[in-house]
Order: structure tokens, then sequence, then C-alpha cells
């Protein structure tokens, strides 16, 4: 929702960032206020999931230019598990297999160390199985997965409802979905959007990068921003999506490039 | 590897400091000279010289072995000091007369003994430099006809139970370093427990190296008569020293008819600096004979320690229907190298053995996994499981499985599963993106990896052996 005078939570600048030397980010720009919904979409390869893999901090890049900026705070000096700390959470495109660390364990493991770093009370066990079993009807999750190796030989669906559900349990200010739909079927899509919507709230902004307008359908975007080449190059409501659907991705380059002539 | 993870993985080791106790060492060398003694110094009978004398003659036709898969320049064995006593008032009778610099020792290895006797309910036979300093509640094990001394007292208070079954395990002429040992041997452990009887606590003993250049050979005897059980706990340590020292300890364990034995390491000597310079070579010969029907050997190992390890703790299966339980956790980082497995000997019908090993390899490190499995033909119904699990940390560790099986009955079953994992990069990311640093992580990952085995120790042991673990290994993902 786009809401009156609400604070700016995340605040990219000429963001840039190179992998082994590549640049893939070259000057991005995003501005994204508490309540909003993102939506970023882009062709293969355009950066949007480096985007967000940089936003949760991930060691493989290298920032050579810009600012970001988490509520004021300067989020590039931050260590990952800060960053989590600070109120970033990635639902990651391909969540890791971690055997032999059950499920329940490491839920409350992260619920506690966020919630210690807000400054509240950690939850014993039986507190805690409360809280998540509670959690997990939002994402109709069979209670079974909290006994099992976190990830470890899950589906892909099932994969991505125990990362909504470590957002449920985490509750961040700024949650980004890589690609959350992909490899979803329908039921499981609307099982995950509907757990995403009910997440939404006027104190958090959500960032949903995905390649398809599918996902669309069941969370609507305050926003969309096509990427291209590693910067934003068009903004707009979530009609946007629909008409990249039928015209698709080239059509915002020529637009562009139309554009960038007229004003010449 | 990330700065913070090699600082983890850099922390020097805890337990380095070398106590000043003054401490009687024999010359160098080894010869006949020096057992005599040695056999002299513990006013041994003259059978136990002949032993000693006997397996020395062995020692001197056989060869070092060499088939391990570790690396080290050749031992000099006559540049080991084979005898080293701390010098003390004579026998103490409690705790309250231990020379307190000892003690301060064990309080800076977090083993405070008055606090162990008391919270845990543990008799600890506490070994300090191959001489017994105190042994406790030895009383209250009285009462129910338990023995739990050291080897020393044992030869002296009850030999004929010694006599009866020293080398019957192991032979003098087993292997290289168990003839040495049997040759050797400064003290040790000696205990056991009669016909019935059920052991009330768990048994624990300390071992500790504490002199430079002083060989440590340790020999321990446990024995459990007909129906009897036993929970026997060993835990090392030893401070820091440049040079290497030699560790070759025998254990033997012989169980009776439905007789049980449980025996749980944990093992953190020092292994050396993060350039391999330094640490113990522990090469040891462990095993247990099941002698009775339905008796059961278990072995429960953590082994983090030593620049070298090189052991099997065993189980001979000859009672119809006996057990044999191998439960090991080795950990090497490093330049530190591991050869440890078990030998699963099936001799009696119906016998039943199971074998859990988790290697997990760090730094520049090498950790073998090498086991046999063996049905002789009279052991109809034999059957085995094995697990071998292996996990890489970093870019430079090497995990190796030797896993030999020989089966002569083929009523015999035998499943043998194994894996190698890694510990990457991406599922610290994972970690970390959900608010957990690195260090916590690792610990998690390892004691997940490690759940089946330390689930077999004793539960203030367990706990012992997850905090050893993520001290020792964090930090070495990269």
């Amino acid at each position: 929702m786009i809401l009156k005078n609400s604070k700016i939570l995340l605040e990219v600048c000429d963001l840039r960032a190179t992998v082994n030397g590549t640049e893939i980010l070259k000057g991005l720009n995003l501005t994204v206020r508490s309540g909003e919904i993102h939506a970023i979409m882009g062709p293969n390869g355009s950066g949007k999931s480096t985007f967000s893999k940089i936003l949760a901090g991930h060691s493989a890049y290298e920032i050579t230019g810009g600012t970001v900026l988490l509520e004021g705070k300067n989020l590039l000096d931050l260590a990952p598990e800060e960053r989590a700390r600070a109120g970033i959470f990635l639902a990651f495109q391909y969540p890791i297999e971690i055997p032999g660390v059950v499920n329940s364990q490491f839920l409350r493991l992260t619920y506690n160390t966020v919630q210690t770093h807000r400054g509240h009370e950690e939850l014993d066990p039986l507190e805690f199985d409360d809280f998540v079993r509670e959690k997990m009807k939002l994402l109709e999750m069979n209670p079974d997965f909290l006994e099992r190796s976190v990830n470890e030989g899950f589906s892909g669906g099932e994969k991505k409802r125990n990362e909504i559900l470590q957002m449920a349990i985490l509750d961040p200010r700024l949650a980004i979905l890589d690609e959350t739909d992909s490899g979803l079927d329908i039921d499981a899509l609307r099982i995950v959007a509907n757990g995403v919507n009910q997440l939404a709230n006027e104190n958090n902004a959500t960032i949903l990068v995905t390649h398809y307008q599918r996902l669309l359908n069941y969370i609507v975007p305050d926003y969309v921003h096509v990427m291209e080449a590693g910067r934003i190059i068009k903004t707009g409501g979530k009609e946007l999506a629909l008409e990249l659907e039928t015209r698709g991705y080239d059509w915002v380059g020529i637009e562009n490039d139309a554009a960038a002539r007229a004003t010449a | 590897m990330s700065a913070t993870l090699e600082n983890l993985v850099n922390q020097p080791y805890k337990h380095g400091f070398v106590t000043n106790i003054e401490t009687d060492v024999a010359p160098k060398g080894l010869n006949t000279d020096t057992i005599r003694m040695i056999s002299a110094k513990k006013k041994e009978p003259e059978w136990l010289l002949e032993f000693r004398l006997k397996s020395y003659e062995a020692w001197l036709k056989m060869e070092e072995p060499g088939w391990q898969n570790v690396h080290h320049p050749k031992i000099d064995f006559q540049a080991i000091s084979y005898y080293a006593a701390p010098k003390q008032k004579p026998k103490l009778k409690s705790m309250d007369e231990v020379d307190p610099e000892l003690l301060r020792t064990f309080e800076k290895l977090g083993v405070p003994l008055h606090e162990r006797m008391a919270l845990a309910g543990v008799a600890v036979d506490v070994i300090f430099d191959s001489v017994s300093v105190a042994t406790t509640y030895k009383h209250k094990l009285a009462e129910v006809g338990i023995i739990f001394c050291s080897m020393s007292e044992a030869v002296t208070d009850h030999p004929e139970l010694i006599q009866k079954y020293l080398g019957t395990v192991i032979p003098p002429s087993d292997n290289f370093y168990a003839a040495l040992n049997s040759a050797v041997f400064t003290d040790g452990s000696f205990c056991y427990i009669p016909k019935g009887v059920k052991c009330p606590m768990d048994l624990s003993t300390y071992f500790r190296i504490n002199t430079e250049e002083s060989g440590q050979f340790e020999r321990t005897l446990i024995v459990a008569e007909e129906g009897a059980s036993v929970s026997y706990l060993e835990g090392c340590t030893a401070p820091a020293f440049s040079s290497n020292q030699l560790h070759a300890a025998v254990v033997e364990l012989v169980a009776l008819d439905n007789a049980d034995i449980k025996y749980s390491t944990v093992q953190n000597w020092y292994a050396g600096d993060e350039n391999g310079i330094g640490g113990i070579y522990n090469f040891v010969t462990k095993r247990g004979l099941a002698k009775g029907v339905n008796s059961r050997i278990s072995w429960t190992q953590v082994e983090t320690g030593s620049a070298i390890t090189w052991k099997y703790p065993s189980c001979v299966l000859l009672g119809d229907n006996s057990v044999g339980e191998f439960y090991s956790v080795a950990v090497t980082n490093h330049y530190q190298q591991a050869d440890t497995g078990t030998k699963m000997i099936h001799i009696g019908k119906n016998t039943r053995s199971t074998i859990v090993s988790k290697g997990i390899s760090a730094g520049h490190s090498n950790n073998s996994y090498r086991g046999l499995v063996k049905v002789a033909a009279s052991a109809t119904g034999a059957r085995n499981y094995s697990q071998c699990d292996s996990m890489l940390v970093g870019q430079q560790s090497g995990a190796h499985t030797f896993p030999y099986i020989q089966v002569a009955n083929s009523s015999s079953q035998i499943e043998h599963e194994a894996s190698t994992s890694k510990i990457g990069e991406d599922q610290l990311f994972y970690f970390a993106q959900r608010g957990i640093d690195a260090e916590t992580a690792v610990s998690m990952i390892i004691n997940g990896f490690c759940k089946d085995v330390f689930q077999q120790l004793p539960m203030e042991f367990a706990v012992e052996a997850t905090a050893l673990l993520s001290f020792k290994l964090e930090g070495s993902v990269g």
C-alpha cells in the first residue's frame, strides 16, 4: 500500500557492483517506503538476483560505488548477519540444504538471535513450538517439517514455503523475495502469496524479484520496476507488469531508446 | 577464507601451558637396563619384568608399520625418555594432600576435581605424567566389590587378576607399538567389575602429558565378569610443546558372559601449531574381547587432538550373540593427520556389530577411516552395519575411506553406507542471512553431523565434546 508521509525504509543510490571484475550493477537507484510492495522484473542476466544478494551482503560481490541506506543507516557497513538482525530478509531462490540440522532448532535459533538483537525475550523450546505451529498454519505446512533437517529432501515448493515461514517468524522490516514463484505449482503459489500478503503491513516493505508476471496476480505490487543491464530503466504501477507480459522486455528498451532520442 | 573465519580457526591451543612440578625423568634411550629401571622403580614382581623383557625382545624384531595413511619423520626411539614420575610425598590420603600446582593444572583444564567428584559423582583416577596421584571414590566402589585403581597398585594388590588378563586381548607381539608399550608401560588404570555387578557410576580417567620428550605408555585393563556392566570415560589434554611426543597406549577390555563394557574417549592432545609444528603422536592399540555369550563392547571416541592419530578400537566377538559397537568422531585441522577406525572380528554365532564413523577434515589436514569387518567361517548369522561419513571443510583438506570386508560365512549380512559432504560458504551465508554468525553456524552443522555419535556419550561428556568440536573447527570454512 502507498501511504502518505510514510518513512523511507531503503534508499539505494547509484549502486555499482562487480563480480570477478565484471560489472553487474551499473548505477542502480531505488527508494522503498514502509508499507510498499515493489516488484523488480527483468530478463535473465539483468542483475535482479545479484541486487537481492548484494542487499543481503553476499561476499561474492564487490561494491564499487553508490550507497545503500536502511532506515538511514549505511547497510553496506554491516556484515550479513547484522543486516539480517537489522531487518533485512532474503527469501532465497534456491534455499540450501543443511543436513543434520533440525529445522525446529534452526528456526528457534534464528528467531531468538534476531529477537535478542531487538531487545526482546527469547522463547524456550516449548513456547517456540506453540509460536511456530501457529505461523505454520498460515502456510498450510505439515508440522512434520519441524523435525526434518533444514530443507533436506524438501520439494521445491516445500523449500519456498519454509522460506516464507522464516519470514513470518523473523518479521523483517524489508523482505526480498528472490524468484519465490519459480518451481511452485499453482496451489503452492497461492499459499505462498497468501502468506506474503498477510505478513505485509504499514511498518514493513517487500521487494519481489521475479521473471514472470504470474506472481503479481496474487501479490499486487504498488510499483513495478524493470531492470536491464544492471539498472532500473522503467518504473510504473501494477499495470506495467501486464504490459510487459503482452509486449515483452524488448519493448521497454525500445521505448527508452525512443525517449532518449526525443529528449536529445 | 574470510578474515573472521581465519581468526576463529587460528585460536591457540587453550590448554597449552607447562606445569612446573619437579619430575623424576629417566635418561633417554631404550634397552634392557631402562626396562629393569622402570620395573625396579615401580617395585614390580619378577613375572612382570619378564613380561616386559619378552615384549622388548619381540619389539626388537618388529618393524615400524608403514601402511597407514600418515606421514612423519622417522621416530628415534633412543631419543625418548621412557619414565617420568612427579616427585611427591608418600601416598596421599585425600585430595587435600595433592600438590596444589597440580590441582591448578586441572583447574586450568576446566576439570576441577572437587567439583567433578561432587557434581558428576564420577570417580576420577588421575594420571599425571605416568603415575597415579589420587584415586577417588575407591572405597565406595569397593563396597560392591569393584576394583578401580592405577595399574601400579593393581600389580601390587591384585597380581592374580593382572597376571590372568594382562596381554590376553592384545599380546605383546600384536604390533610394533603394542610391543613397545608392553615393554615400557609406566602406569594406567585397572578396573574390575565382579560377577553380576552394575557399576553404580561412570568411571573416569584423565590423562595428561607434562614432561617434554617423555613418551607416555599407558596401560589400561578393564575386566567385566559375568553379568557385570561398566561405563568408562577417558579424557585427554596436553600442554603445548614444540617437539613431538610419542604416546603409545594399550587398552584391553574383557567382557565375560552377559557383561557390558562401554568405553568413551574424548581426546584433545596438543595437535601442533597452525603450521604443523609440534603435537603429539598418538599411536594407540585398543581392543575389546567380547568373550562371553551375549556380551557387549561399545567404543565411543571423539578424536580432536594430536598431530597424528593412529588407532583402531576393535572388538573381537568371540561369544555367541555378542555385540560390538564403534561410534567415532574424528576431527582434524591445520596439518593434523588421523588414520582411525575399527576392526570387528566376528567369530561367535549371531554376533552383531555397528560402526558409525564421522570424519571432519579442515585446513590442510587429512582424515582417514580404516575399518575391517571380518566374519569367520564359524560366525553363522553374523551381521554388520557400517556407516562412514566424511565432511570436508575448506579447500585443502582430505578425507579418505579404507573399508575392508572379509566374509567367510555365507549366512552373514553386511551393510556399508558412506557419504561425503562439505560445509560451504553458501550454507554459512544462509545462516548469516538469518542472523546467525559463522561460529554458531559451523558448530550447529558439525553437531548435526556428529549427532549419532554424541548420543552415545554420557551426558557431561557430550556437552564437553560439543564445545570442543566447535572450538577446534570454528572458522575453518572458506
